[in-house]
């Protein structure tokens, strides 16, 4: 065995995981509707394709957008030919405005601080390498996407300290969470530089509200730290609340504009992630500067920025695409949510993103990591859904689950309801009102800790009828 | 509380304040010329005309004759819409499988069909510049070196040690015998290295070379090999510019090398890239291709931070999977290269002007130090100023590629079009008679010497290897167009 680097040998490239069982589980025996209707769905992946026959009317409609067509080939060689970092201003402008129109035109973002990167993906690593030197720390509330531990730490040797955040408040951003994780950081001896939040969130789906934004631009600018705000899933934003930018909030709060920085891509709000569309947007000059030089490591090919500068300059379509959007998942997300919700599976109200934070809290034997990772077994290997388990998410707390909703078409949709229908309907001695629970000799395997057992009503919010808190997951 | 504008320095990383980008040196004045006065035939006639990028320009006809009979390899034409989807969330860094297999296919064929080439080893990666860094952070911890033979790539700076850590050491290589690549000066290099407690992991040479335009010979490579197994140190072969191969001795690959000789292939890489060979380098297609698995692996996961746009991926599938079309593509980029590069060479030739022999590249080196009043990197520099300022071509001065021997350009000829060759010619050929006459006898002339160059920096910084020409260390430069199509704000 040869020297290679130490980057090579170690496992920040986080895929020695248990939870990559879900993944092979996925790959040797993938749904499909008529060739193998008994596969396992993907509910693990947050892809947005619920929108594609608009985006393709579009493409067919504007045959100059492509540089292989009759009317597009005449810019082929200028286009294969520009590598230049600053990237095409047509695309720079698109975006720009793009980035506005989600967010209700309410602030314009200028096509000059706009840099690409090789995906968010790409724009994290980026940032991490402008902002933070190897062993510095940046915090990041939890549950948070678990990409970002090999985004932000893998090749930059920059560390992640988890801001705990708990589901009694429905996992808000407290100034408490945020300061006793910078302490946390500093009795390790660890500099923190920033904060990285993801909002509208991933995995839960939710937005942050006006107030906790600026009292966490508050606690930045306090501490001297950057803000990060990936901003990824800002157009997924289906009902109200409104989103809310850290680029609104700036506008009403002091602030060192040095120290804000925002994510974008259109792998999320335009459900292209094969097209490699990062975007960082700073508002420090020497950020922009430096990250521009870096992304040449990682630059939008020139023929999707062709692409894309077409697509997103036409203000009809951008604003029916937004539109559209928010209507497919809107309806995706109510139907989904309502038909757990009758089978007594609860999830954290949300109004955004791509999945829900599902609770099935009440299904685990105990509130345990195992317990979890237990359930989560059982619901690939034999409800045959691959979704996430709230502990590759960092969840503190164990049960939650994150299930994307928008990656399927309707029947595979209904298949999957109606896979979760027969387990939890299998699980459910049911319909036994709430004292009988206690007397009847079931055959129980549950813990008998007093504290683990609730109310079904209180578990389970939305079930309009109480389920058995007695379920038991089996292995 | 006050909100001031704090200084960066405390605020941003070490990487994003220091200098190892490389792009705070003199030699942006070439590009400053360029960008305020660029050459056009008709509107800017006395424009200066950009041959200090190495672009590909000779063949696009044959690529949109191509495109245009091919609609099925776009996603957005009425033949192709139907994969849009499917295409457009594809994120899988293993990348698309016809698109490997016909990349696999393409180096094969580059090779002169010596070696197959892999499908599964075919790692993505943002351009060669991507493909480079990827490699180093795979084979090299903070504080490790890699062994480059000079003169090299001005961006190796950037692309090997920016955001890695690592350092280069230059192994000097020396116009007597042509710049080869000796066994006696790696070994020498790698002495030093290690006498200054320099942890040498690997070297990383280009074949075909820039800025030098040949391809190593077999006993070289061997040589290389031999050394690099010796000392149990990887060998990284960067082979973008294989198929601007347009003579003889053709190119022969690391990989054809070591099918023959007993080699540790966990220490062979190959770095490669359609930027150069098909002139497509805004569609940033990077290759890493490793015979090491655990590299290969490492890399393949590192890719996710600049994969190929799924679509351009689709594309290149098709029209490299058309065995016909890369057949004759090769053939008429060779044939075309080979016509520019006799064009330039034989004109310079009448002129007085000689350059290094070489067979490949899109550019080749000039040797301009006989016309140096001394031999030394200020001498280059003022030369290299006359050369921008009064002959308006923007080339390359030799000390950007951190050559160890004042006098030499690297000019590039594949960017531009036959009438602008002229042009380039024409303006030479009068420099240097304008020299001849002024000086009378002598041909050394002095007449740039009497010029009242405004020099603006200081000499001790032309040794620093952090001094690199922009347009080299970005080959996106921010004029990237030819001069032709520059339009003037």
């Amino acid at each position: 065995m040869v020297a290679i680097s130490k980057i090579a040998t170690g496992n920040g490239h986080g895929e020695n995981s248990p939870y990559f069982d879900g993944w092979k589980a996925y790959e040797t025996n993938p749904f499909h509707p008529t060739d193998r209707p008994d596969g396992v769905i993907q509910m693990g992946l947050a892809e947005n394709q619920l929108c594609f026959s608009f985006v393709k009317k579009w493409v067919i409609e504007h045959p100059e957008a492509s540089l292989c067509s009759a009317q597009g080939v005449n810019k082929f060689k200028e286009t294969a030919l520009f590598q230049d970092y600053h990237g095409m201003p047509e695309f720079r402008q698109a975006v720009a405005k793009f980035m506005g129109k989600v967010r209700g035109d309410r602030v314009k973002f200028d096509p000059e601080r706009v840099v690409m990167s090789g995906g968010a993906t790409g724009a994290h690593e980026m940032v991490a390498f402008c902002l933070a030197d190897p062993g510095e720390a940046f915090l990041v509330p939890t549950p948070y996407y678990p990409g970002f531990d090999r985004d932000l730490r893998w090749r930059t040797g920059v560390e992640l300290v988890p801001v705990v955040c708990e589901s009694s408040n429905d996992f808000k951003i407290t100034r408490n969470a945020l300061e006793t994780a910078y302490e946390k950081a500093k009795e390790a001896d660890l500099r923190v530089k920033g904060l990285l939040i993801t909002n509208p969130s991933n995995p839960l789906g939710t937005i942050l509200d006006r107030e906790t934004l600026k009292g966490i631009v508050k606690f930045i600018n306090e501490k001297n730290i950057h803000l990060i705000g990936d901003e990824i899933y800002a157009a997924t934003v289906f009902m109200e609340p409104e989103f809310v930018s850290i680029s609104e909030i700036i506008e009403e709060v002091e602030c060192n504009r040095d120290l804000i920085h925002i994510v974008y891509s259109l792998s999320k709000d335009m459900g292209f992630p094969g097209f490699r569309v990062g975007i960082v947007y700073s508002y420090n000059d020497s950020v922009v500067s430096c990250a521009r030089k870096m992304s040449s490591f990682g630059l939008v090919s020139s023929q999707t920025q062709h692409l894309i500068a077409s697509m997103l300059s036409d203000n009809d379509f951008v604003d029916s695409f937004i539109v559209e959007s928010k209507k497919q998942l809107f309806k995706r997300h109510k139907y989904f949510t309502w038909s757990l919700s009758r089978v007594g599976i609860g999830s954290l109200k949300s109004n955004a993103g791509l999945f829900i934070w599902m609770d099935l809290r009440k299904l685990l034997k105990e509130k345990t990591l195992e317990a979890e990772m237990d359930l989560w077994r059982v619901i690939i290997n034999e409800v045959k859904l691959n979704v996430s388990p709230g502990s590759s998410f960092h969840c503190n707390e164990p049960g939650w689950f994150r299930v994307c909703f928008a990656n399927m078409d309707d029947h595979t949709m209904e298949v999957a309801l109606l896979r979760i229908r027969t387990f939890m309907l299998k699980h459910n001695e049911a319909m036994v009102p709430q004292k009988l629970c206690r007397r009847s000799s079931l055959k129980l395997s549950l813990s008998r800790r007093r504290d683990g057992f609730m109310s079904p009503s209180i578990m389970s919010p939305h079930t309009p009828l109480p389920q058995s808190p007695l379920v038991r997951a089996r292995t | 509380m006050e909100f001031t504008r704090n200084n960066n320095r405390q605020l941003l990383s070490k990487v994003a304040t220091n200098n190892r980008h490389g792009e705070n040196t003199p030699y942006f004045e070439g590009w400053k010329a360029y960008d305020s006065n660029p050459f056009h035939p008709t509107q800017n006639p006395q424009g200066v005309i950009q041959m200090g990028l190495a672009e590909n320009q000779l063949c696009f006809d044959l690529i949109e004759k191509w495109l245009l009979e091919n609609p099925d390899a776009s996603i957005c034409t009425a033949e192709g819409i139907d994969r849009f989807r499917d295409i457009a969330i594809f994120q899988d860094y293993h990348g698309l499988k016809e698109f490997r297999e016909g990349v696999a296919k393409l180096m094969g064929r580059v090779g002169g069909n010596r070696v197959k080439f892999d499908p599964n080893r075919i790692v993505m990666s943002g351009g060669a510049t991507g493909a480079n860094e990827t490699v180093m952070f795979c084979l090299a911890d903070p504080g490790d070196a890699f062994l480059v033979p000079s003169p090299y790539y001005a961006a190796f700076a950037r692309d090997l040690r920016w955001r890695t850590g690592l350092e280069i050491v230059p192994v000097d290589c020396k116009s007597s015998n042509n710049f080869r690549i000796t066994r006696a000066a790696l070994e020498e290099a790698y002495e030093e290295a290690q006498r200054s407690n320099i942890n040498v992991k690997g070297v990383i040479i280009a074949n075909p070379s820039n800025p030098l335009g040949t391809v190593l010979d077999k006993e070289t490579m061997r040589s290389l090999v031999s050394f690099i197994n010796d000392k149990s140190i990887h060998l990284v072969c960067d082979e973008i510019y294989a198929a601007t191969v347009f003579g003889s001795p053709r190119f022969i690959s690391v990989a054809e090398i070591i099918q023959d000789m007993d080699c540790n292939r966990d220490l062979i890489h190959i770095v490669y890239s359609l930027s150069k060979d098909m002139g497509l380098p805004g569609f940033r297609v990077g290759i890493v291709y490793s015979f090491n698995d655990c590299v290969m692996n490492c890399a393949r996961k590192m890719s996710s931070f600049g994969l190929v746009s799924s679509q351009t991926q689709f594309l290149l599938a098709a029209m490299l999977n058309d065995e016909e079309f890369v057949g004759n593509f090769l053939r008429e980029s060779s044939k075309r290269l080979a016509k520019r590069h006799h064009v330039f060479t034989k004109g310079l030739e009448r002129i007085g002007i000689s350059t290094l022999k070489s067979n490949a590249g899109l550019f080749f080196w000039m040797d301009m130090r006989p016309l140096l009043k001394e031999q030394t990197v200020q001498a280059e520099i003022e030369l290299w100023r006359v050369i921008i300022n009064k002959v308006k071509l923007n080339v390359s001065p030799g000390s950007s590629f951190q050559c160890s021997e004042p006098g030499w350009f690297r000019v590039c000829f594949a960017n531009m079009d036959d009438e602008t060759v002229q042009v380039a010619l024409e303006r030479i050929r009068e420099f240097v008679h304008q020299g001849k006459e002024e000086d009378g006898v002598s041909e050394k002339s002095k007449h740039w010497r009497k010029q009242n160059l405004r020099l603006s920096f200081s000499s001790s910084r032309l040794y620093n290897e952090s001094l690199m020409s922009p347009h080299m260390i970005s080959p996106h430069s921010p004029i990237p167009q030819s001069p032709l199509v520059r339009a003037r704000t």
